[in-house]
């Protein structure tokens, strides 16, 4: 028996309040009989449509069932949330909840106080968004799941959670958010293990025969990160001003030492504003991306320094028809120097990454039929990936949805170009309780 | 002596005349909005909605719903979904301004996402039902021409033509105003071709802390053979919302008043 990891003993003790929770009432007394229980039950499976040597062909196959309790009291509100997953794909069962991979996943543990009437406090694992993007992020350093949003789960999957303290003040100006984060929280990034991807070592597309190797960062208070939002409201218009203090969310960087892939230090900084404009809602978002450890731009294991500029506007089209456009913009900052020390033989990126997305929603028998695309295409790397959608509410407890993830591109070592053969087609049916 | 009789007659008279005639319609139009949407300071309500398909299947919504009069016409909007289970704690609130475009946010719990909705179209389905989002806000009455058309023993019959016809889909519609409560209880939508074909009605009425107030709300598309009932409970007024509640701050952590 391998030895168990802490992480594995919190699972077990909230899977068990989760299963008190909705043992027969007569089992419940005092607290619990108060506690909103809810959750849902959701199956899917999914299909790649190109042979890829390093990869099963069956993308997805699991079943998954969410209990959530829920107890807003007085004083206190608590939230348990979490996922027990019978999943077909992976070959590793043992619950890690940092990955999100194995039996179980905590989505949300939580405790919400509002000491006074100006301050609310959040302590505990929770799912943190912000920001102005459509599936873009430039402010939004809160954990990812790249892999759920890729081989087909719910668009929610793509947020992973946050083991954090968010404190929230409310002078009468506005909202000051401060995020604490006292162990690093990286994204759930892709590794190998479901989806392959570009090697730079290797010079090829790699997947279960090399999985990423990463040096996390996993020092207590020590390896930490800071998220601060400043908003406010301006008429019809929102307003804010973001710091990030921290590190690259998935592992940019490389030690040629330990030949592992690292988390290298980032600040970032940034704005945002969002409003009405021409019938419709219009959003820009900047970012500075700050590579601490990369500050000449000349190391090429480290991530460059980047700004980062996103342009938006969402309207509707017709009745129950509504479209959003972006355009986004990365630019490395230290061009010249990446340029010059990048080495022979390495893919090397433009200075400029242009990306347009589109969305395209539409609305149908009594909104209970939902017809969705997504789509980003980058003219710069010459790669897009698609993400047609529907879903239609059966009755109000049965959903059926189906989709597909749909990548292209010119070349192996381009964002999207790397998963090429990752596209994939997905059907799930869910029961909400 | 029997024509002076008969100019002081009609001198004394002429102003009771002038009483019996047509009131002012904009007078009738104007109160009925302030009964169906302005009664007192702020309100809530919870709302039990069940839409009716042509095939005799249903889909249920429970929500709860609060409101806050500010200043000017304005108003805020707060609405809470509790059922069905796939849209339970998602919030909506509305930022109602009379004669300009709402502000609409939507907040999706699983994400923690405040998401912005584009103006758009009120004259839309509201979650899917026979309502549209212009019925529960109200509609902006210079948007329309008023026609006092005729009354009945209890109401004043209201033809409503739109100034600009291109932004709707009716040609006009016909609305009962209540004589003693003001309130708007029947409206009757006709096409282009002079069909009717949509109905929203009041079927109960009761007085709550004075307030008249419409505790079932029936909409019908008559052409798709579909209806929506909407049943109000717990409703209450004057509860001294606090305008902070309509903010970020309460879509990620609902209020006490929506939650009870």
């Amino acid at each position: 028996m391998t030895a168990r990891k802490p992480g594995q003993f919190l699972c077990a003790v909230l899977a068990a309040l989760l299963i008190l929770a909705v043992a027969p009432s007569g089992a419940r007394a005092g607290l619990l009989d108060e506690v909103d229980l809810h959750g849902f039950w959701d199956n899917r499976a999914g299909l790649r449509l190109q042979d890829d040597a390093y990869q099963r062909r069956t993308s997805l196959l699991e079943s998954r069932l969410q209990l959530e309790g829920l107890y807003q009291g007085d004083v206190v509100t608590w939230q348990v949330r979490g996922d027990f997953v019978a999943d077909d794909v992976t070959e590793e069962h043992d619950v890690d909840l940092e990955e999100g991979s194995g039996w179980f996943d905590l989505r949300e543990a939580n405790l919400l106080v509002s000491p006074t009437d100006w301050l609310d406090l959040k302590v505990g694992r929770q799912i943190l968004t912000w920001g102005t993007g459509d599936l873009l992020f430039l402010n939004d350093l809160f954990p990812k799941d790249w892999q759920a949003f890729f081989i087909g789960r719910d668009v929610e999957y793509l947020k992973a959670p946050s083991d954090a303290l968010l404190a929230s003040f409310y002078p009468e100006w506005g909202t000051i958010d401060l995020v604490y984060t006292p162990r690093f929280d990286p994204d759930r990034f892709i590794r190998g293990e479901r989806i392959s991807y570009y090697n730079p070592l290797l010079g090829r597309t790699a997947g279960r025969d090399a999985p990423v190797r990463v040096d996390e960062r996993r020092d207590w208070f020590d390896e930490d990160e800071f998220a601060l939002r400043v908003s406010r409201n301006i008429g019809s218009f929102e307003a804010a001003l973001y710091g990030y203090l921290g590190y690259w969310k998935s592992p940019a960087g490389f030690d040629a030492a330990s030949g592992r892939n690292t988390f290298p230090r980032l600040n970032v900084w940034g704005a945002s504003l969002r409003g009405p404009v021409a019938d419709g809602i219009g959003n820009l978002e900047l970012a500075w991306y700050d590579s601490r450890d990369d500050a000449g731009g000349d190391d090429p294991l480290l991530p460059n320094s980047e700004g980062r500029l996103l342009l938006g506007y969402e309207r509707e089209l017709a009745r129950d028809f509504t479209i959003g456009l972006q355009y986004y913009l990365e630019r490395l900052l230290d061009y010249d120097a990446y340029r010059r020390t990048l080495p022979a033989g390495t893919p090397k990126r433009d200075e400029n990454r242009h990306l347009l997305t589109l969305r395209l929603t539409r609305l149908l028998l009594n909104q209970n039929l939902t017809l969705s695309l997504f789509a980003y295409y980058s003219p710069s790397d010459e790669d897009a990936y698609l993400r047609p959608s529907a879903s239609y509410k059966l009755t109000d407890s049965w959903q059926l949805s189906g989709g597909g993830n749909i990548f292209a591109g010119r070349r192996d070592h381009t964002f999207f170009g790397q998963f090429e053969e990752a596209t994939n087609v997905y059907a799930a049916i869910r029961y909400s309780f | 002596m029997k024509r002076l009789l008969l100019l002081f007659v009609l001198l004394f008279l002429w102003p009771a005349g002038q009483l019996l005639a047509a009131p002012d319609v904009e007078q009738i139009v104007e109160q009925a909005n302030r009964a169906a949407y302005y009664a007192g300071r702020d309100g809530r309500a919870d709302v039990h909605m069940v839409i009716y398909d042509a095939h005799g299947g249903t889909r249920e919504r429970r929500f709860t719903i609060l409101r806050l009069n500010v200043a000017g016409d304005d108003q805020k909007f707060y609405v809470y979904f509790k059922a069905p289970a796939d849209v339970r704690k998602m919030a909506y609130l509305v930022w109602k301004h009379v004669g300009g475009d709402d502000d609409r946010w939507l907040w999706l719990p699983a994400l923690n996402l405040k998401k912005r909705i584009a103006p758009g179209d009120k004259r839309t389905s509201f979650v899917g039902s026979d309502f549209f989002y212009e019925d529960v806000s109200g509609r902006g009455l210079e948007e329309d021409v008023h026609e006092l058309v005729g009354e009945t023993e209890t109401a004043w019959l209201v033809k409503n033509t739109p100034k600009d016809p291109g932004s709707v889909e009716f040609a006009w519609y016909q609305v009962w105003i209540d004589k003693a409560t003001s309130l708007p209880v029947k409206a009757e939508y006709h096409d282009r071709e002079g069909k009717l074909y949509r109905r929203v009605s009041a079927a109960r009425i009761e007085t709550i802390q004075g307030y008249p107030t419409v505790v079932e709300a029936v909409a019908e598309d008559l052409r798709a053979g579909t209806r929506t009932v909407n049943t109000f409970s717990n409703v209450k007024y004057d509860i001294g919302l606090k305008e902070r509640i309509f903010t970020e701050r309460f879509l990620r952590r609902p209020p006490r008043e929506v939650t009870r």
